[in-house]
């Protein structure tokens, strides 16, 4: 007979972090996360000046990774110093505030991917989150995002790429379910990003020689589509070499187009090709090349192999050592994040803060701002909806990951002026018109399924167009200031002209609304304890404090007087009288005064009359005090116990916290405690009315059935505290309990 | 004033006087009353080899040699038609070159003063020779 399963595990194998497996490590299909059993021994060799073994491996086995590193990714004099260094003793710099990032990217180049590998290894996670904090590239953090529809919409694409510039994200990277849709996605994300906030670069992630035809036609700022592979056979399934993504990476830069390299772990386990080795380690050689390219950054930490890493034990933590290794090795890092890492929003936010906390150049390499749904990317670890959240959590760890808060009022201004802006842009060029139904829709909308649709023939052909008519970032801006956006034109215009200049190709480059670029050459991360480097303070943390939901705290005083007159008259100083039927009902000190209602919205007038009836139902005699001198809920019924002929009494404070007490016990005990007062019914006080006269009685009382719910405290917490503030306000220090009348009303 | 690497980043407001289009447009007349007057050209807005090498020199000044290279090697595919670019990254790309059409690029680069960049294809070549990642068959280019 099989046995029953436990209720417990079944409604747990019912949670969404059940959805994705877990697997135990299996090395030989490079199915773990770091510090594999088949991973080298790190080892560097060098003969009469030339690298002639990498990490085990001699010069005649190299393979195209490790000819490429050989050649353009170790300097000789950082190998001898750090060959003179134990891996403890080059971990502990990594978490040494004394030692400065600058020496500590020389020793880098001198470390072979085996070694970099290993010595990530040693740091714990709380180690690895301090090293990325220290060695980021740039001062300060920021962040970048996904702008894509389903339906290929401009006006929406516009409008989202307007919302995303006007909080402050610094890049923008759109992508096509149609390649021939590519131009015309460019074109409305310049166009809505620059409405946004002038200086936000943009992307557009398609195949390479598109990419680059974009970027010439000055529709796009930067691409980070630049793939690399930690194995030989991984690299030439994606029919490219280390030389040909380097020569690429030359290409575009060539244009003035800032480039981002893309790895990151478990890429090679996915493509078959792990060779037995570790992710981290794969990682560490993907790293190695990309420096040796001479990229300025690289976008890592497992990016879309995500959930794979995730799969195996501490891929959080080799996720995180990836993301480290990348900055150690002076690359800008855009870190993931981007792609769905869980069903779990725990676990998501779990391995969200390993960058979150220290920040990185951009926390993730795509934060959906539009529904996921509607995310091309596969993306949308973080969407629309979580915008709350992800501004919340800034605000609660003070710490800026990139995204301003922006009103309702301010986000649809934007997104209508963008998208008029696309539409005139669209007229201008003679392409299928933006209707205002799209406009409004692109406003207000939730996502693409609230606009209409399109003539998808007629917008791909308009996408031909401007290839064959190279129509360039210039005949945007000359259209735009032509229709009465000239500050979109100005903006737009500012792009082109940063190509000119190309200051953004230096490492981790963003561009102020101001035009001025920030880069790791002129801001750079230079941490050095506390106190130093990157702080979200001053007029940024007061940015980041005022989230639109964010009310004054005053603003929730619920049932105050409001200067009505006194529910209770005074009678004079309360004194204890005799009888076991007396049942004092002893209130705070602003009951029925400077308060009215309790946090359940509870005339008091209804609550005290609720206990009187109680008692009297039971045969006890019901007498009113207030307690003046506290207002702790367990002094008031003790003091009312004290007055009490029965020596039992209730104790209410006015927010309705209610206890039943007797005289002969210690006061922060009582009978009956009923602390849940959101929950309280009329009812419940008239029954708490009825437990307190049996007690009187000496009759045998079941306690008041009470419910329970543990998130009234999370929702009512400061409500609370802000009643209790009245309360304790109404306090007379030393003043003696008085009797209130008990008016036919009660 | 003589540019200093260490000093005048970035350039586009530091040294705005460094800095014109392929042109000689200087960056302070890159204007919207110029694009208004139709006096400025796509094709103009676009770093300079001079700037890019400026670049190069800011990122060594700065303590990246790697990326001063790439930005070196840049610098002189500026003037490179796209298309020959677009050509040369496809053939460099594993199985599709033969070492003599590797070759034939790496001259072509040279002869168009590219001398890093003709450098690094013939460093392809030599190892693709070794990793097997030249062409199986002659390919046309």
């Amino acid at each position: 007979m099989s046995r029953p399963r436990s209720k417990r595990f079944l409604s747990r194998e019912g949670r969404e972090l059940r959805r994705e497996l877990l697997i135990a490590p299996e090395p030989e299909l490079g199915l773990v996360a770091m510090n594999g059993p088949g991973d080298p021994e790190p080892s560097l060799e060098v003969k009469d000046g030339r690298i002639v073994e990498i990490d085990g491996r001699s010069e005649a086995e190299f393979d195209v990774l490790d000819h490429f590193v050989a050649r353009h990714g170790i300097d000789l004099e950082a190998a001898r110093e750090a060959a003179g260094l134990d891996d403890a003793e080059l971990a502990r710099r990594l978490v040494d505030v004394d030692v400065p990032r600058a020496d500590l990217v020389c020793l880098s180049r001198g470390l072979t991917p085996a070694r970099l590998a290993r010595i990530a290894g040693l740091l714990d996670p709380v180690e690895l989150m301090f090293a990325l904090k220290k060695l980021r590239a740039r001062r300060r953090p920021a962040n970048q995002a996904h702008v894509t529809n389903l339906k290929e919409n401009p006006a929406l694409l516009a409008a989202d790429a307007a919302e995303a510039a006007a909080r402050g994200f610094a890049e923008l990277e759109t992508t096509v379910g149609v390649s021939r849709y590519a131009p015309l996605n460019a074109m409305a994300i310049l166009v809505g990003s620059q409405t946004g906030r002038p200086g936000v670069m943009t992307q557009c992630a398609i195949e390479e020689r598109r990419s680059l035809a974009l970027a010439i036609q000055g529709l796009t700022t930067y691409a980070e589509t630049l793939s690399v592979y930690g194995t030989e056979p991984v690299f030439v399934d994606g029919d490219d070499s280390p030389w040909s993504k380097a020569f690429l990476a030359s290409a575009y830069a060539s244009r003035g187009i800032k480039v981002r390299f893309t790895s990151g772990g478990g890429s090679e386990a996915l493509m078959g090709h792990a060779q037995g080795c570790s992710m981290l380690y794969l990682e560490a050689r993907c790293l190695a090349v990309i420096r040796a390219a001479g990229s300025q950054g690289v976008q890592n930490g497992s990016i879309s192999c995500v959930a794979l890493v995730l799969s195996v034990p501490a891929g959080t933590r080799a996720i995180l050592a990836e993301n480290v290794l990348a900055a150690w090795l002076d690359l800008e890092v855009a870190s993931g994040n981007d792609a769905i890492a869980s069903h779990s929003p725990t676990r998501r936010a779990g391995k969200l803060m390993g960058q979150f906390l220290p920040g990185t150049d951009f926390v993730t390499s795509g934060y959906s701002v539009m529904p996921r749904e509607d995310n091309m990317f596969g993306g949308g670890n973080y969407d629309a909806d979580d915008l709350d959240e992800w501004l919340t959590l800034q605000r609660d760890w003070q710490v800026d990951a990139g995204i301003e808060p922006l009103s309702e009022e301010r986000t649809v201004a934007v997104r209508e002026r963008a998208a008029r802006a696309v539409q005139a842009v669209f007229g201008a060029f003679g392409f299928p018109p933006v209707s205002e139904e799209e406009i409004e829709a692109a406003t207000y909308g939730r996502d693409s399924g609230d606009l209409p649709d399109r003539d998808r023939a007629a917008d791909v052909q308009a996408g031909d167009r401007v290839l064959a008519e190279r129509i360039s970032g210039l005949d945007v801006a000359r259209e735009l200031d032509r229709r009465g956006f000239t500050d979109v034109a100005e903006a737009v215009l500012g792009m082109q002209r940063q190509r000119v200049a190309a200051d953004y190709l230096q490492t981790s480059a963003v561009i102020g609304p101001d035009g001025q670029v920030e880069s790791a050459v002129n801001d750079p991360n230079r941490y050095g304890g506390p106190g130093t480097g990157y702080r979200l303070e001053g007029e940024r943390w007061s940015k980041l404090q005022r989230l639109p939901h964010v009310v004054p705290a005053r603003s929730l005083d619920g049932g105050v007087a409001n200067g009505a007159p006194p529910l209770l008259a005074e009678l004079g100083v309360a004194a204890r009288e005799e009888g076991v039927e007396d049942v004092v009902i002893a209130v705070g000190p602003a009951f029925g005064g400077a308060l009215r209602e309790t946090i359940a919205g509870l005339a008091h007038a209804d609550v005290l009359a609720a206990l009187v009836e109680g008692v009297r139902e039971v045969g006890g005699r019901p007498r009113v005090v207030r307690v003046r001198r506290v207002s702790d809920v367990a002094f008031i019924g003790h003091d009312g116990a004290q007055l009490s002929g029965s020596g039992v009494a209730v104790g209410l404070q006015s927010k309705g916290t209610a206890l039943i007490h007797r005289s002969d016990l210690q006061p922060l005990d009582n009978l009956e405690l009923f602390g849940m007062a959101p929950l309280l019914t009329l009812e419940s006080y008239r029954a708490i009315g009825r437990n307190a006269a049996g007690y009187a009685l000496g009759r045998r009382v079941g306690p008041v059935p009470t419910r329970l719910d543990n998130f009234a405290r999370a929702k009512l917490i400061v409500r609370t505290t802000l009643l209790h503030a009245r309360e304790t306000a109404a306090i007379v220090p030393g003043a003696p309990p008085v009797e209130l009348e008990l008016t036919t009303g009660v | 004033m003589d540019f200093d690497p260490a000093r005048d980043y970035p350039l586009g407001t530091r040294r705005p006087d460094l800095v014109t289009t392929p042109g000689g447009i200087p960056l302070a007349d890159l204007t919207l009353a110029a694009v208004r007057e139709g006096t400025l050209e796509a094709e103009e807005m676009r770093a300079t080899p001079e700037t890019l090498r400026r670049q190069a020199d800011v990122a060594r000044a700065a303590g990246r040699p790697e990326l001063a290279a790439n930005l070196e090697r840049a610098a002189e595919l500026a003037s490179v038609p796209a298309d020959d670019i677009l050509a040369i990254y496809t053939a460099l790309r594993p199985h599709r070159s033969s070492a003599a059409e590797l070759e034939g690029w790496a001259g072509r680069l040279e002869a168009a003063g590219a001398p890093a960049a003709a450098a690094f294809v013939r460093e392809a070549a030599e190892v693709y020779a070794q990793r097997g990642l030249l062409a199986r068959e002659p390919a046309a280019v």
